[in-house]
């Protein structure tokens, strides 16, 4: 081994050592956990953003996944205060484990979109296009709240969907769906909002009965307990009411 | 082999001596190695503890696994072939020929080894996908398109696990004796022939060495695979996606199409090991 290569060793060593260090040392700052899910990614970054402001010192960190890997991690474990789901199912699943302290409390809703590339390019006019073989269509899978609430709406539209593919998160779909890969997909009415490269939405009135209701609820392992409390009032809050208006999402 | 620890009259014989020193490992060696030993071992056990073993037929043989399965292995098995028939060839020139941007190139190639999958499969999709620099010329000219295809599984794996093969051959290739190749050069070969007749036999192990790591490092695929080719059971979900999507749904599947994959691969690893590396 030449000895540069063990001078590099050491220097990396010490980097890492002094940054794993600081990292259990953050004295009078308070970490809130807060876990998501993956449509709430926007309006939850403006939520933690303005609690933080109202509270110095303390720092909420994000946890954006699919509601339902993030039960699991929870049920595994994993260090969180507060969780909101993308429906009432996978709550429920954690209020049934003992996993939530308190009840969870409804803070806002979202209805399903049908969502193509900018300029519509396939020219898809309604729901029937799902079942278009020759289209590209995606959904999301059917664990994550997103395509259970898109199976619910299909079956009761009497639209036997032909997917090219099934989507773990909301997110990931819209991504293809901006990108153009796909003609067509199934997303939340905030998605569209959260869109940058801009999604158009189709008028799809067989939709319009099927809503998912999200949940907010303090983890019965949080370590912070109050300060979560806080974080749940202040998401119920007209403030937070605003801010989730902001982002799409119904009462 | 019979040693003795006081016989050092003759070279070899100490060489021994010194190897038989060399198997009492010493104990700072001994503690770190087990502390890295625990890192693989703890989550097998944790996989094999929480298993539904009873219902580990019934979990398999249900028509999304078996799917996923038959994509894995054809999946997996054709990257691996990519990646010889056009890997091996990339090793040859890296390690023979010399060009302009050769280093570059180098580095190019081995970008797959430490980038995330899921960036790799968006560069693949902003590339060959519908609306990609080729992929839209393509999907014009021809109405192919590659994404949320078994193509496009195959591409993703290919792109993660070519990488592994053509590093382990170039190594290879630098490694060859160029005698035997100057030798058979003299006595008329061309110089493919010499390629085909002399070089490529003389890393045979490496090359088998390199398949292994490909296939491997392509069944275990994800990020790639779910960013580029989509997620559709029968079509484009292999086990590493069924497991994802199962783990949060259908846990007891998720642990069954886990512990299949351990079992392969380990059953794949120690034959081919010993087999191959050993020697």
């Amino acid at each position: 081994m030449p000895p540069s290569f063990q001078g590099a060793l050491v220097v990396v060593s010490i980097i890492v050592i002094s940054i794993l260090a600081g990292c259990g040392s953050d004295g009078d700052r308070r970490t809130l956990r807060v876990f998501a899910a993956a449509s709430l990614t926007d309006s939850f970054a403006d939520l933690a953003e303005a609690f933080e402001a109202e509270n110095p010192g303390v720092r909420v960190e994000l946890n954006l996944a699919g509601s339902s890997s993030l039960r699991e991690q929870i049920l595994e474990g994993a260090p969180a205060d507060v969780f909101a789901s993308a429906n009432e199912q996978v709550m429920d699943d954690l209020v049934a484990a003992a996993a939530v302290s308190g009840d969870p409390a409804p803070f806002a809703s979202n209805r399903l979109a049908l969502a193509v590339p900018a300029g519509n390019p396939a020219d898809v006019d309604g729901l029937a296009d799902l079942a278009d073989a020759e289209l590209l269509v995606g959904l999301c899978a059917s664990q994550v709240p997103c395509g259970q609430l898109a199976s619910e709406a299909l079956g009761m539209a009497g639209v036997t969907a032909a997917p090219d593919t099934t989507e773990p998160d909301v997110r990931a779909l819209l991504a293809k769906v901006e990108a153009g890969e796909l003609d067509v997909g199934l997303i939340y009415a905030s998605d569209v909002v959260a869109s940058t490269g801009g999604v158009e939405v189709i008028a799809a009135p067989a939709l319009d009965g099927h809503s998912t209701r999200y949940p907010v609820a303090v983890l019965s392992g949080s370590t912070s307990p109050a300060l979560a409390d806080a974080f749940m009032i202040f998401v119920l809050s007209p403030e937070g009411r605003a801010i989730l208006d902001r982002h799409g999402f119904g009462r | 082999m019979t040693v003795k620890r006081d016989a050092a009259a003759t070279g070899s014989k100490r060489r021994r001596s010194h190897r038989s020193a060399d198997s009492r490992t010493p104990w700072p060696l001994a503690v770190l190695a087990a502390v890295a030993s625990t890192i693989f071992v703890v989550p097998l056990i944790g996989l094999i503890g929480s298993a539904p073993w009873r219902d580990l037929p019934n979990l398999i043989a249900d028509e999304i696994v078996v799917d996923a399965i038959g994509l894995s292995l054809v999946s997996s098995l054709v990257a691996a072939m990519l990646s010889v028939i056009l890997g091996v060839p990339l090793a040859w020139v890296l390690s023979r020929s010399r060009f302009p941007g050769q280093r570059l190139l180098r580095a190019v190639v081995t970008l797959p080894m430490v980038l995330p999958p899921v960036v790799g499969g968006a560069a693949l999709l902003f590339a060959l996908g519908r609306r990609g620099i080729i992929g839209e010329p393509l999907a014009e000219a021809t109405g192919f398109v590659l994404p949320f295809s078994l193509w496009g599984v195959i591409v993703a794996n290919t792109f993660v696990a070519m990488p592994f093969l053509v590093v382990t051959v170039e190594g290879a290739f630098d490694s060859v004796d160029r005698r035997y190749e100057a030798a058979a050069a003299t006595l008329g070969a061309n110089r493919f022939t010499v390629f085909r007749r002399i070089s490529l036999p003389m890393i045979a192990p490496s090359l088998r060495a390199g398949l292994v790591l490909a296939w491997a490092r392509a069944l275990g695929e994800f990020g790639a695979t779910i960013t580029f080719a989509g997620n559709l059971s029968g079509r484009t979900q292999t086990l590493p996606l069924a497991v994802f999507v199962a783990l949060e749904a259908d846990r007891p599947r998720a642990l069954a199409i886990s512990l299949l994959l351990v079992v392969v691969s380990i059953v794949v690893l120690v034959t081919l090991r010993d087999q191959w590396w050993r020697r």
